[in-house]
């Protein structure tokens, strides 16, 4: 089953953000959404979910358009990761994470047994057993973007849709949200996130989409889109692309060219 | 969600949450049995029970007849209508700080009750039955959260809370004067006298039938909120959250709305305007029984059921007149809002 945006135009009512994106994506591949800051990548992801009125164009799973599904039906196959903020109440983590099931429940049901197997085999799958009954407004903002990914792992999706899952966390973190991105791809999940990072491309992504001023400006594999050029495009700035052999492995990493003193 | 299968701190808040329960349901238990013994005829709480025997098992009491009347006429009745009108402003309030994710919002912050009772005044202006006078306060109602929903919707770039309740403050002063307009419209002798008596509420004239009539929309209020108490905190996460989750959000909110505004309308058609149970009770059941709607509309429930009940005790009893028992909960309702606005913020992290 494949995800594919097409010719999509997104924006406000009265202001357009971007318009003719197209995209898509196979299961277990992981793609990375690069662009400058205010570029409209927020703004793209809620208009794939369907949370504000597409502009333009379609967004396709297989061969069912979304605009065509209830809200239930497009959270079990697409499940969102915002960006951790801490404007919740004071629920449990665990409560937090059953909130995932809503779109497997019907109005009136409360979460069963099995719902909360599968809460706690998301939990378990993140690696925050620990967390379940801790407060979500109280644990650090690392931990609640792993709740927030555990709670969309809980909807079940086939596609995992993450804003910046690694902003406003340490190195440490980054890593670890980067590793569990890979290791849910190899399950067989279709993943989107978007970074300010152009080097996380290189790390995990299979495909990566440039936004600029609304347009995609390159979509493809890693090292074919992420170069000098397109990051001079993208952001106006100098950056060198370079190989080094890390872990007896050739990598590419993005090397900033600073202005000289 | 039995407790077995629950995780640690699960079982800790079910155990807070029966606490809760069972201080409010004691609290409930021993108000009712003063409102009965109290006032100005007293009954002892061995007559009563010896007149309630009576009446079930159809013997005699041997107490003098007017105990019975006083009991069943008067006092009965008064002690339901107050649990119903306390149980439905907490429920609806509990609702409404939900649904707008805001500690300060209650049914007569958002208007509710000024357009309900604007609606009642104009069906009792218009000498129309119960039922019309709780339609009329239903539709008002309605039409005044709605005005102050999509004020605060208009208005960006303030803090929505603010917006909210100031939206709430200006729609509630436009319907108050229109209200005034109906009262210099009334018959001074026959309307205006009921009209102001009421307005300031009071459950004095409570009957039997009004009882009955009120019973029905406070149910079918109360009804769907207990059937929607787990989505309801889903509604706490934001719009967008909630529909990535797939909840249909508009509809949920309607029917939120719908039914925690057919419940106030219902109990300001009988009681007039009672503020402050609704943003006072479910902060207090927060602190006792947590976020959780599931836990929170019970606990509200009892508590404003209990809270209303000794109020309205506390109204008919205090001194030789009966005091208006909305001029009894603002003295009380003023100061505590103060104080949450100070510190609400935190109380809800």
């Amino acid at each position: 089953m494949k995800l594919a945006v097409e010719n999509l135009s997104f924006g406000y009512p009265g202001k357009r953000v971007g318009a003719g994106v197209s995209l898509a994506l196979d299961a277990g591949e992981v793609m990375c959404l690069l662009g400058p800051n205010g570029g409209g990548k927020t703004t793209l992801f809620k208009t794939i979910l369907g949370l504000i009125p597409a502009q333009g164009g379609n967004v396709r799973f297989g061969d069912t358009p979304f605009d065509r599904l209830s809200r239930a039906e497009v959270a079990r196959i697409a499940g969102y990761v915002p960006q951790a903020h801490s404007g919740y109440f004071p629920f449990s983590v665990f409560d937090v994470v059953l909130m995932g099931r809503a779109a497997h429940l019907g109005p009136f049901s409360m979460p069963g047994k099995r719902d909360r197997e599968i809460a706690r085999a998301a939990l378990a799958t993140i690696g925050i057993e620990r967390l379940a009954d801790s407060i979500y407004t109280r644990i650090s903002g690392g931990e609640r973007q792993m709740v927030l990914i555990a709670r969309a792992l809980a909807q079940e999706p086939r596609v995992l849709i993450m804003d910046e899952p690694t902003a406003s966390l340490d190195f440490g973190n980054q890593v670890r949200v980067l590793e569990r991105i890979q290791r849910l791809a190899r399950t067989g999940l279709a993943i989107v996130l978007s970074t300010h990072d152009p080097d996380q491309a290189f790390l995990v992504a299979d495909r990566v989409a440039m936004l600029h001023e609304g347009r995609l400006v390159r979509f493809g594999p890693p090292a074919e889109t992420i170069t000098p050029e397109s990051l001079k495009l993208v952001y106006g700035v100098d950056i060198a692309v370079m190989e080094i052999a890390a872990a007896g492995d050739a990598r590419r990493v993005c090397v900033p060219a600073l202005a000289p003193r | 969600m039995s407790a077995a299968s629950g995780t640690r701190r699960e079982r800790f808040a079910n155990k807070r949450l029966l606490l809760a329960a069972a201080v409010a349901a004691l609290l409930l238990i021993a108000a009712i049995i003063a409102a009965l013994a109290i006032g100005r005829f007293p009954i002892s709480p061995g007559d009563i029970a010896a007149i309630v025997w009576a009446k079930f098992t159809g013997g005699a009491h041997g107490l003098p007849a007017t105990a019975e009347t006083v009991l069943f006429q008067i006092r009965g009745p008064r002690v339901i209508a107050a649990l119903m009108v306390g149980a439905a402003l907490a429920a609806a309030g509990a609702a409404y700080q939900n649904l707008f994710r805001n500690p300060l919002v209650s049914p007569d912050i958002l208007g509710v009750s000024s357009g309900a009772a604007l609606g009642a005044t104009l069906g009792i202006f218009l000498s129309l039955d119960l039922w019309w006078i709780q339609g009329f306060a239903f539709a008002f109602g309605l039409g005044a959260v709605a005005a102050v929903y999509f004020i605060g919707q208009a208005v960006r770039g303030h803090d929505p809370i603010l917006v909210l309740i100031l939206a709430g403050v200006v729609i509630g002063a436009l319907l108050g004067s229109v209200l005034a307009l109906l009262k210099y419209l009334a018959d001074p002798y026959n309307q205006l006298p009921a009209i102001t008596f009421w307005l300031l509420g009071s459950l004095a004239a409570t009957n039997p039938a009004d009882i009955a009539t009120t019973f029905v929309p406070v149910l079918l209020g109360l009804v769907p909120l207990w059937l929607l108490r787990w989505r309801m905190n889903l509604m706490a996460l934001g719009d967008e959250e909630a529909k990535a989750l797939g909840i249909n959000v508009t509809r949920l909110r309607l029917a939120v709305i719908a039914a925690a505004t057919l419940m106030t309308a219902a109990v300001v058609s009988i009681s007039g305007i009672v503020g402050w149970i609704g943003l006072l009770v479910p902060h207090f059941a927060r602190l006792l029984a947590g976020p959780n709607f599931a836990r929170l509309l019970p606990v509200s429930v009892l508590l404003g059921a209990a809270f209303l009940l000794l109020v309205d005790t506390l109204a008919r009893t205090v001194s030789r007149i009966e005091v208006p028992l909305g001029v009894l909960t603002a003295f009380i309702g003023t100061p505590f809002f103060i104080w949450l606005l100070a510190t609400a913020r935190r109380s809800w992290q």
